[in-house]
């Protein structure tokens, strides 16, 4: 879209802002949608961040894990559900065993890892097979495995599959019961670990960042070479500021009667998320990163530079699947309660929709497109049934939207790429 | 000989071997359990005809060049707004079924011919925009169905908030084609009116492919370059496919519902289109070929897989749904299948 606007004559102010909301058209629309639903939901502001503090802690992880296919330029890879179902695996061995607590959670670790590479490994090949219709193909494996799975875990367990657990079998002793209870067991297993209040997380979010400012400025008057200035300058700026202001709300939150100080933050959840960002920023800059992105960019080129350019291709889908693995052990712990043949069903189209709404595309998607596409699809999450029911009268109405966008969004972006490709390809 | 094997099993295809393989095992494992052969026979005939339409729906996408249409739901949607049409003007039997096709036909047409228009601009990822297009005006219509100013005490709830989730027909045009002249032998029940409805659709269609526009369909679809070098307009064709496929899933879901008793609305037609798809897969065809013989040998497999696997699942194992997970292995699994056949590796 950028192209339609001249690039001859000197951007102005103006131009740049109908650049920019050309180019963030889905995202700006969502924050007026969730701004809308949010003020006729009429929530607390309070129960509303805690509601999403958790849900980003449920779900970050998992749009994160979208992130390293499409720089390989494989699309969306909608066979994360395969990473689900390893995940899920997991934790039905472990909870089978009796295995609690953050033990129990860090055994689902090791056990979903290997399921997860051999399902990456496969889905990698298979994909490689079907190049140009990676994501169509994804998404019909997603439900392949599905039946895969329910053959597995409905008809074999306890039958072929030798497995005696009163709590986990259905009553004739054959397949597992539709849900298993993760209280007790698995249930906030890491989320629980350390939990500080919101205004205490905001402080130390807040020094952190006063720190990495003052770095900045340390590193400034020690002398940078000229073409760091401008970026070490607005570094030094921002973080100090930012920090500044989160400690100071902090301040303002603890000294007020506000519900917010009853929010607690799952910090370590946080910090893992935080973690997982940071991987996918350093993996981007090693040599395997520049092969993902040579490899997207140009299969072609790759293949001439000396790149196996199929090889990668499989190694990113591996990768993303056994994030998506362990990002379902995150959002089960959180959830509680493992609905055995649903949990996993719709794992790929949810976070796929986040992320698109955050502005990413088919082929280019970062961790702020992940972080931001999480926050706004889940605001949609909570506001929607409950602005539904207060404009209309009826939970269902809001929930049929939320489903209509998400679908719409996925389509809607995916179509938008397509036929960018084609009007290029027409130019060419 | 051995050549001429592998060649014919390459032809056929590995997976189409499985499945026929795991039918007719299905049937010996019926007969040794002594279930009624003419009771399944006659139930893989009625679901034929009640899928058939919508399968054949999937010739003219394909042939026209937008591949598997996974964007049936979009004609689905337009069939039910009108089998509702004609229970809300409170017609009964043959009139009311054939005003149900007749008023689907025109929003069909439009319908088709935007996803149409849709399709051409969106060239090389048809498949999973066509998907996602079916989901999201399934689930658009879904808030349709809550607001939709439709006042039959059948169609919607008395009490307010929207339309049913299943609407029933008895008494407006229940199995009126399965039952229209149905002859029986022994417990063998021929659904012939469903059956010769299905024949002449075929025809129907058989008849456009053979027109001139079908034939420029055809070989649009088959190389869109050499198409353009010959003065054909690859877009209008392209779109006029779509509009067709359309055309005939709304008259499917018609049939269907008919022969299964109830319209059912809200997220029902989700995956309807998979089904379709994996039936004409199931017959032979591909992601560039079709033809009329496909539906008849896809639906009737593929349907008949599912009637006898029910049974002797059951008889087999008292706990699980095994059939429904045969269906959806079997249905996903050919589709994956027939994905890996485009051969899009270089």
């Amino acid at each position: 879209m950028a192209e339609l606007i001249g690039v001859n004559k000197k951007a102005t102010i103006w131009d740049k802002i109908k650049r920019f909301s050309l180019n963030n058209m889905v995202t700006i629309m969502f924050v007026i949608i969730c701004y809308i639903g949010f003020y006729y939901s009429e929530l607390s502001f309070a129960f509303f961040v805690n509601d999403l503090i958790t849900r980003i802690a449920r779900n970050a992880f998992l749009v994160l894990a979208l992130i390293i296919p499409v720089l390989a330029g494989m699309g969306l890879n909608f066979a994360i559900v395969l990473g689900a179902m390893a995940g899920q695996v997991a934790i039905i061995m472990v909870t089978h065993w009796g295995i609690v607590g953050w033990q129990g959670f860090l055994i689902c670790v090791v056990i979903s890892a290997p399921i997860a590479i051999i399902f990456g490994y496969l889905t990698g090949k298979l994909l490689n097979k079907t190049k140009g219709q990676e994501m169509i193909t994804s998404l019909i494996l997603g439900f392949f495995a599905n039946g895969l799975y329910q053959l597995v875990f409905l008809i074999m367990v306890g039958s072929i599959i030798p497995m005696e657990n009163e709590t986990l079998l259905l009553s004739t002793g054959v397949g597992l019961r539709v849900s298993i209870d993760l209280t007790g067991g698995l249930k906030y297993a890491i989320d629980d670990l350390i939990r500080w209040t919101l205004p205490r997380t905001l402080m130390m979010i807040g020094c952190v960042s006063i720190l990495i400012g003052g770095f900045n400025i340390y590193k400034y008057t020690k002398g940078v070479p000229n073409y760091l200035k401008s970026k070490v300058k607005l570094r030094m700026i921002n973080y100090s500021i930012a920090g500044l202001a989160f400690v100071i709300y902090s301040f303002v939150i603890t000294n007020g009667s506000s519900l917010l100080n009853n929010i607690r933050v799952p910090i370590v959840t946080m910090v893992i998320i935080g973690l997982l960002c940071l991987f996918n920023i350093f993996i981007s800059k090693t040599k395997i990163g520049q092969d993902f992105r040579t490899v997207g960019q140009d299969r072609h080129v790759a293949t001439v530079s000396g790149i196996k350019s199929d090889k990668i291709r499989v190694t990113a889908i591996v990768i993303s699947t056994l994030l998506a693995a362990w990002g379902q052990l995150f959002f089960l712990q959180n959830l509680g309660t493992l609905s055995t043949y649903g949990s996993h069903e719709q794992v790929g189209m949810f976070a796929i929709a986040a992320l698109l709404i955050g502005g990413a595309s088919v082929t280019k998607a970062n961790i702020g497109h992940a972080l931001l596409g999480t926050v706004l699809f889940h605001t949609l999450f909570i506001v929607s049934p409950i602005a539904g029911k207060n404009l209309f009268g009826d939970a269902q109405l809001g929930e049929y939207f939320r489903a209509f966008v998400a679908y719409g969004v996925i389509g809607l972006s995916l179509g938008m790429h397509a036929w960018k490709k084609q009007l290029q390809g027409k130019k060419l | 000989m051995k050549d001429k094997l592998h060649v014919y099993i390459k032809q056929f295809g590995l997976p189409r071997i499985i499945i026929v393989t795991f039918l007719l095992s299905l049937c010996v494992l019926a007969v040794i359990y002594n279930l009624s052969i003419a009771g399944l026979l006659s139930d893989t005939l009625v679901r034929t005809g009640m899928h058939g339409v919508l399968v054949l729906a999937m010739v003219p996408g394909i042939l026209c060049g937008i591949g598997l249409n996974f964007g049936l739901p979009l004609g689905i949607l337009c069939g039910l707004i009108g089998g509702l049409v004609s229970i809300e003007l409170d017609l009964v039997g043959f009139p009311a079924f054939t005003t149900a096709i007749l008023v689907s036909i025109p929003i069909a047409i439009v319908v088709g011919w935007g996803y149409g228009v849709l399709l051409n601009r969106v060239k090389g990822s048809e498949m999973t925009i066509a998907t996602y297009a079916g989901f999201s005006a399934v689930s658009l219509m879904s808030i349709g169905w809550m607001i939709l100013p439709f006042k039959s005490d059948e169609i919607a709830w008395i009490i307010g908030g929207g339309l049913r989730t299943t609407i029933t027909l008895t008494g407006r045009y229940d199995k009126i084609l399965n039952d229209f002249a149905a002859i029986s032998i022994g417990n063998l029940t021929i659904p012939t009116g469903l059956l010769l409805f299905l024949i002449a659709m075929n025809l129907i269609v058989w008849v456009i492919l053979q027109s001139k526009a079908g034939i420029a369909m055809k070989a649009v679809g088959d190389n869109p370059r050499f198409a353009t070098a010959a003065g054909l307009n690859v877009n209008k064709y392209r779109t006029f496919g779509s509009i067709l496929s359309t055309v005939l899933g709304a008259i499917g879901i018609i049939v269907y519902s008919q022969s299964f008793g109830f319209i059912q609305l809200y997220q029902a037609p989700m995956f309807m289109g998979f089904s379709a798809v994996a039936a004409i897969l199931i017959g032979g065809a591909t992601v560039k070929k079709a033809s009329i013989s496909h539906v008849f040998i896809g639906t009737f497999l593929f349907q008949g897989l599912l009637v006898v696997a029910l049974p002797v699942a059951n008889k087999m194992l008292t706990a699980g749904s095994l059939a429904e997970i045969t269906r959806i292995i079997v249905s996903n699994g050919i589709i994956l299948y027939a994905l890996t056949q485009v051969g899009g590796g270089e």
